[in-house]
């Protein structure tokens, strides 16, 4: 990863007090930008990425060389049009893309910080990334956006600034996370430390790495990621490049040699000490719970309009959950949208080519600006 | 404009919330917002509509009303409409009591059965008639419970549902339906608009 040096950051200087207790100061937050700032500062969009994802959200992703996560959804002419729109991104805290986080080196050590990272919220994320309007010296954002974890990073700004964004577009995510989510990063987590690399966290990334924990931590968040149907359309119980069965416990389908790729491929960008980390502020996120046990009192201060979108066949965060979120903004009279969308792309449908999905979102966010510009919000 | 939506408009004070049931395509919803200073909030059951609703920057959700009015609480809205959608509900009772508990005021059109065209088709041909406003056969209709002016007329004097005012439209015309003349307008309307309060 030598292009590390193409990450813009910028250094948090003042303390921001962690939900944990612990302070942390002068720390990096890593960002990236698309599109250009008009000079009125009113077409921001503030992106959050969700589990695995970083500051890369469109283009090229300069240190994996790969496609940026939203590719789909973030560039010109797309959903997020950044002819128009001028899209930031961080990686959030905790993260492995140039943030402060477990792999940062510890000055003092010379080594990666690992374990003795703090336990950090979906809250202090959002709290972190607040500092980029200061920095770009924007008043108001037009939008902010993001699915799953990133849809939770949406619900808790608002929360927590509740004037500085006019728009909000929670995407495939939820107010509290589940008993099966947090079952689900529970198995992730003991793959990671339960391999013997692992070393309680304080592997140094370069002659160990717990890559097989990791590797099997991604297999099978990747399943939960897909739908039943998607799978079995794609896959089936099609042969991995043989005839017959092998008799044995190599990859005979394709489902399998699949998730082994998916597997392989993951252990190279991503930090296993950060996998816990940001499953952890997941499995703690509970919007609900941070305000005594009703879910309005989140939005009560805000006039933001929300767009919720959710996916018939998202299983890890269902419609239902979703809905809860439009529950209770209707409950408060809030300015509120919804749509259920149908496709066979499980959870992952939000960052995939689903042209209903983009279609109206493009077309919600181009009417959006103009009204909320002409009629003032 | 369809002429319905003008006679809602005029009956819908400014400054108001409104929520539109059943807001189809958000037609009405446009109208009232670029005719009137009101806040409204439309709940569609299509996720095409829906879709379509949110792509004009349009406040819906996607939802059954039949379920999904329960998350509106008590009177939150001055004015809850439902065009020509009554008569597809499984249970138009349960989602009146709904409407008159979320809005203050709530505005309900009714695609008049009692109109002579279609007491002509019934007697003469002996076939379900198909109109303008009803162009469904028997068997694919989304309509379950159609009535006429005079039964939603009767049914809310039954239930203690004070009906403010109630408007004929036949065309381009309007009228005003009064105790007196009920029985002619159930005879001429095409349509029944009826303004009404807890």
């Amino acid at each position: 990863m030598s292009n590390f040096n193409k990450i813009k950051s910028i250094t948090i200087k003042q303390p921001l007090k962690l939900d944990c207790g612990k302070e942390i100061s002068n720390f990096p937050l890593a960002y990236e930008t698309y599109g250009n700032l008009n000079e009125k500062k009113d077409n921001a969009i503030l992106i959050f990425h969700a589990l695995t994802g970083d500051q890369f959200a469109s283009g090229v992703n300069p240190v994996t060389n790969k496609e940026g996560w939203w590719n789909y959804a973030v560039g010109p002419g797309k959903a997020f049009d950044t002819e128009k729109f001028f899209v930031i991104c961080a990686n959030v805290i905790g993260g492995c893309m140039g943030s402060y986080g477990p792999g940062t080196v510890d000055p003092k050590t010379n080594k990666p910080i690992g374990t003795n990272f703090p336990v950090i919220t979906i809250n202090d994320m959002v709290n972190a990334q607040y500092n980029l309007l200061d920095h770009f010296k924007i008043e108001k954002l037009f939008a902010v956006a993001g699915g799953s974890m990133g849809g939770m990073q949406v619900l808790q700004f608002v929360s927590n600034f509740p004037n500085k964004a006019k728009v909000a577009l929670p995407i495939a995510c939820t107010a509290s996370h589940s008993a099966q989510n947090i079952a689900f990063n529970e198995l992730g987590r003991q793959a990671i430390m339960s391999d013997i690399n692992w070393k309680d966290g304080l592997y140094d990334g370069e002659t160990s790495n717990p890559d097989k924990g990791l590797a099997v931590a991604r297999m099978a968040a990747h399943i939960t990621y897909l739908s039943k149907k998607g799978l079995q359309e794609k896959f089936g119980r099609n042969l991995q490049e043989r005839s017959d069965l092998k008799f044995g416990f190599d990859a005979d389908f394709q489902i399998e040699s699949y998730l082994r790729y998916q597997g392989s491929v993951f252990v190279d960008r991503f930090d296993a000490n950060s996998y816990l980390y940001i499953t952890r502020a997941m499995d703690y996120f509970d919007l609900t719970k941070q305000h005594g046990g009703n879910l309005s009192k989140a939005f009560k201060e805000s006039k933001t309009k929300f767009f919720i979108i959710s996916f018939t066949s998202d299983w890890l965060y269902p419609t239902p959950e979703n809905k809860d979120i439009v529950i209770a903004l209707n409950a408060i009279g809030a300015d509120v949208g919804f749509v259920e969308i149908k496709t066979d792309k499980g959870h992952d449908s939000f960052l995939l080519d689903v042209p209903d999905f983009l279609s109206t979102i493009k077309n919600y966010l181009s009417t959006t600006y103009l009204n909320v510009n002409e009629r003032r919000i | 404009m369809k002429e319905e939506f003008k006679v809602i408009s005029k009956l819908i004070d400014e400054k108001s919330r409104v929520l539109d049931v059943g807001c189809g395509d958000g037609i009405l919803m446009e109208y009232l917002s670029k005719n009137k200073v009101v806040d409204v909030r439309g709940l569609e059951i299509s996720k095409e509509k829906v879709k379509k609703c949110l792509s004009n920057g349009l406040a819906v959700v996607e939802g059954n009303a039949e379920y999904d009015l329960k998350q509106f609480p008590d009177l939150s809205f001055d004015y809850v409409i439902l065009s020509q959608t009554l008569q597809a509900f499984m249970s138009p009772e349960n989602v009146i009591k709904d409407l008159l508990r979320v809005g203050k005021k709530v505005i309900v059109t009714i695609p008049n059965f009692g109109h002579w065209k279609i007491r002509l088709d019934l007697l003469f041909k002996g076939e379900m008639p198909i109109t303008k406003n009803l162009p469904y056969e028997w068997y694919n209709t989304p309509n379950l419970h159609m009535c006429t002016i005079q039964d939603f007329y009767n049914f809310c004097n039954n239930k203690g549902i004070n009906i403010f005012k109630t408007i004929s439209l036949n065309g381009q015309k309007t009228s005003k339906i009064t105790p007196s003349n009920l029985k002619y307008k159930n005879l001429i309307s095409e349509l029944g608009i009826f303004l009404l309060e807890k």
